[in-house]
């Protein structure tokens, strides 16, 4: 971490220890109670507790312009970038992340020349079958999709393990294998409540005594996009081993799953991107704007290609309609682990041990 | 014509509390606030809760806190109360969480938190300034007129009637006229000057933990124009803080309780008080006087390796050194008076049981000043000292009022449109002790009161 980063959050996180107003908020506060001091990996951990819902910013006494100018989303949102690059594999591509933008751009002109290639040229099938893999054989699909995917998941592992290991879980009991203790569902449920968005209250601040549930809502409709899309494809895999081969009918399972998946993709990421504007610039970090909009911008983007291709699957458009989908998801599938979807990791990580943490002061 | 029914001098939690209930019966409210926006809200951006009677535990509450309790709580500290107004306060007090929350106002659950304060007082979920965002946002919406930066330099008062404020905001001056005035701009803390009136030139050592609009240009211009005044000029709330605290505005930050876990020694190296006397929570209020009579007006704590972690830790980081003598030097303290100074506390000490929970049996024997529990030698490295200087909270001088929160003018008559709710009247109920949270109940109360009888007046 930078040394002048170190030192901020070390001033920000001091100055909410010794006042403790912001307690019930969310667990970043109770968090801090524990200790007394803060270093690299407490800071670390706390950064990625936080939910930048930003409430603690206006509730703040000591918020600028008062001289002790603390800000506290902000600030952690700061040292969370810096962790995503000191958790990265490989490290020296830990750069993607201040240069989202310019990255996610190459990644989509490099994946749409490997499938023009890889589709010899745009040509749809002339029966208008919606044969996709007359465009690009099923077996060059697997292996490139699954030669990513594998890489993709190794940099999530190694990411992971890093994080975890710097977490410092060797005081936790539970976190132990040898305990055999388990600390309930708790972080499960919060990842997928989203409850430190406030879920159980009164939803999340966009400004000063402005709350709405909407950035709540939008995330759960990317987030379950997102996961029913990846269920889509698994489904069709396993259809496709038992023979049953795409284009599928619109009642089939995949095509359900994958329908529903594209308009929580479309809804979820163009309401995250609209909300964007309206939020108080105070409460992120600007450097960060290229991180967030390259990550959402992909994801609609996929979501509109494979609609398209789902309902123009028929027509000659299809086979461009493929190689741009097929680009999309082939781009947004390597720039994962070098973008803001890691936040989603390291957030539930930081929620088990915080759950883990919880339990054993009980 | 007027354009105001009601004019609100002063925007804190008793002023949006007068401005709110006078809106609610229809009058035509301006707010006045003396600061600017970023720092709205007086000294309620400081406070954290509100102390209030009731029957039965509720979702942020716990058990029951009987009025005859809060008032046997009140005397105990207060020196003596208008026992009316203090009962009226009690009594409303039950109402105004619910009140509150229709403000938007939000509170923390009782069930969780490190608060030991559960069962009397109500918490403000993020404190007092989340508490005033949402006054000021409700005032917004129902459509009471909000100005910042606008200091009250002025009144227009005749035979105990107002008739209109001069309002200064940067350069320029306008009058504002209203049917009715609520006066509720808190105390003169932050006014150095009228400090030293009090306190001799030691003031200019005192730190102001809230805010520095509290400057009492209302209080003067008020008993200028013959109003009764009320509670001891001298009186101030004033607690210890870290000499290192900013002039204004430090808060709760700056606060210090390692007091109780070690020794307290003023510049010339010497212990001056029962360090151990009783529980924290009922002496830490002392310690400020305690300090403002020592030489230079600070004094230093030191404490060793055992009460690292027991108090809460303070916004500063603590000069730490390996020896009594390098921590005494650190300090700019001379050293081998500290060292004979914990030399001989250590010797005093008498073995005992040590429990930070109770007045424990840990004790110095033919030591003077004693220090009566939680006596420990100061013999583990490393040692820790903090300066500390007294903080002063808030002031007890204010205005008369009646139980309808009417100013009394010193003639003896009510003044006919002049009300009262906050800090600015809190001496009517405290003398010159108060219990934790009690200001907001006094400024939530009162200023109901006043804006429902301005507003009826205007009416």
């Amino acid at each position: 971490m930078q040394a002048e980063t170190l030192r901020l959050g070390q001033h920000v996180m001091t100055v909410c220890n010794a006042c403790r107003y912001c307690e019930q908020y969310c667990p970043v506060f109770p968090a801090m109670e524990r200790r007394l001091t803060f270093t690299e990996t407490d800071l670390n951990y706390l950064a990625n507790l936080c939910h930048n819902c930003g409430e603690c910013l206006y509730a703040c006494q000591y918020a600028p312009p008062h001289e002790f100018g603390i800000n506290v989303p902000r600030t952690l949102a700061r040292i969370r970038l810096q962790s995503y690059e000191e958790y990265c594999w490989p490290r020296v591509v830990a750069g993607a992340f201040r240069h989202h933008g310019i990255v996610t751009a190459c990644a989509l002109v490099a994946a749409l020349v490997v499938m023009m290639l890889l589709a010899g040229g745009v040509t749809a099938p002339v029966d208008g079958s919606g044969n996709f893999y007359a465009v690009i054989p099923h077996h060059v699909m697997v292996t490139l999709f699954g030669g990513v995917s594998i890489f993709v998941l190794a940099a999530f592992g190694v990411g992971m393990r890093r994080f975890w290991r710097n977490l410092d879980t060797s005081r936790i009991r539970g976190l132990t294998p040898d305990t055999g203790r388990i600390w309930g569902l708790t972080p499960v449920r919060d990842v997928l409540t989203l409850r430190h968005l406030h879920a159980t209250g009164v939803d999340c601040t966009t400004a000063e005594e402005t709350r709405s549930p909407w950035r709540r809502w939008f995330h759960h409709c990317t987030f379950y996009g997102f996961l029913l899309c990846f269920a889509s494809t698994t489904v069709a895999a396993l259809y496709h081993m038992t023979g049953s081969v795409a284009p599928y009918a619109y009642t089939s399972l995949p095509v359900i799953l994958g329908t529903s998946g594209g308009i929580g993709l479309l809804v979820g990421p163009a309401g995250l991107f609209l909300l964007r504007a309206r939020r108080d610039p105070a409460l992120g970090d600007p450097a960060q704007d290229g991180l967030d909009e390259a990550f959402i911008l992909l994801l609609l983007l996929t979501s509109l290609t494979g609609l398209a291709l789902l309902v123009l699957r028929h027509q000659p458009v299809m086979g461009l309609l493929l190689v741009v989908h097929l680009s999309t998801v082939l781009a947004l599938f390597v720039t994962l682990p070098y973008g803001k979807f890691v936040h989603g990791l390291y957030r539930a990580a930081a929620l088990a041990k915080f759950a883990a943490e919880e339990q054993n002061d009980r | 014509m007027d354009r105001y029914d009601v004019a609100v001098i002063g925007g804190g939690n008793a002023g949006l509390s007068a401005a709110l209930t006078a809106r609610e019966a229809g009058a035509r409210v301006i707010v006045l606030e003396g600061a600017p926006r970023d720092f709205r809200g007086g000294n309620s951006r400081h406070t954290r809760n509100l102390r209030c009677a009731h029957a039965q535990p509720d979702a942020f509450l716990t058990g029951a806190y009987p009025e005859d309790e809060f008032f046997a709580d009140l005397l105990r500290v207060s020196g003596g109360t208008d026992e009316p107004l203090a009962r009226l306060v009690i009594g409303r007090s039950a109402g105004c969480p619910a009140w509150m929350r229709r403000y938007g106002v939000r509170f923390q659950s009782s069930l969780r938190g490190t608060l030991h304060l559960g069962r009397t007082n109500a918490f403000f979920l993020g404190g007092g300034k989340a508490l005033m965002n949402s006054y000021y946002a409700a005032a917004t919406r129902a459509g009471i007129d909000v100005r910042y930066d606008a200091e009250v330099v002025g009144l227009d008062i005749s035979g105990g009637t107002f008739s209109a404020a001069t309002v200064r905001t940067g350069d320029r001056t306008e009058t504002i006229r209203a049917k009715a005035v609520v006066l509720a701009a808190g105390g003169f803390e932050s006014n150095i000057d009228w400090l030293r009136e009090a306190w001799g030139p030691a003031a200019d050592n005192f730190i102001i933990r809230g805010t520095p609009y509290n400057r009492g240009t209302l209080l003067r211009l008020m008993l200028d124009a013959g109003a009764q005044a009320i509670g001891d000029p001298k009186a101030c709330h004033a607690i210890a803080v870290d000499a290192r605290a900013p002039r204004f505005d430090g808060g709760i930050v700056t606060r210090l309780d390692s007091i109780p876990f070690g020794i307290i020694v003023n510049n010339d190296g010497e212990r001056f008080y029962d360090e151990g006397e009783d529980a924290w929570p009922k002496r830490y209020a002392t310690w400020g006087s305690l300090i403002a009579a020592q030489p230079e007006q600070i004094a230093f704590s030191i404490v060793d390796a055992k009460a690292i972690g027991r108090f809460m830790p303070s916004v500063f980081p603590p000069v730490v050194a390996n020896s009594i003598r390098e921590l005494a030097a650190a300090l700019a303290l001379p050293a081998q008076k500290v060292e004979s100074t914990v030399a001989t506390f250590n010797r005093a000490v008498r073995p005992g049981t040590f429990n930070p929970d109770t007045l424990d049996d840990c004790r110095t024997e033919g030591l003077l000043p004693p220090k009566s529990h939680w006596a420990q030698r100061i013999d583990a490295p490393p040692f820790w000292g903090y300066p500390l200087r007294p903080g002063i909270t808030f002031t007890y001088l204010g205005l008369k009022v009646d139980a309808g929160a009417r100013v009394q003018m010193a003639s003896g008559d009510a003044a006919a449109n002049i009300y009262a709710a906050g800090e600015i009247m809190a001496g009517n109920v405290l003398r010159k002790g108060y219990v934790a949270g009690i200001g907001m109940t006094i400024g939530t109360v009162f200023g109901r009161i006043a804006g429902e009888e301005a507003a009826r007046h205007a009416g």
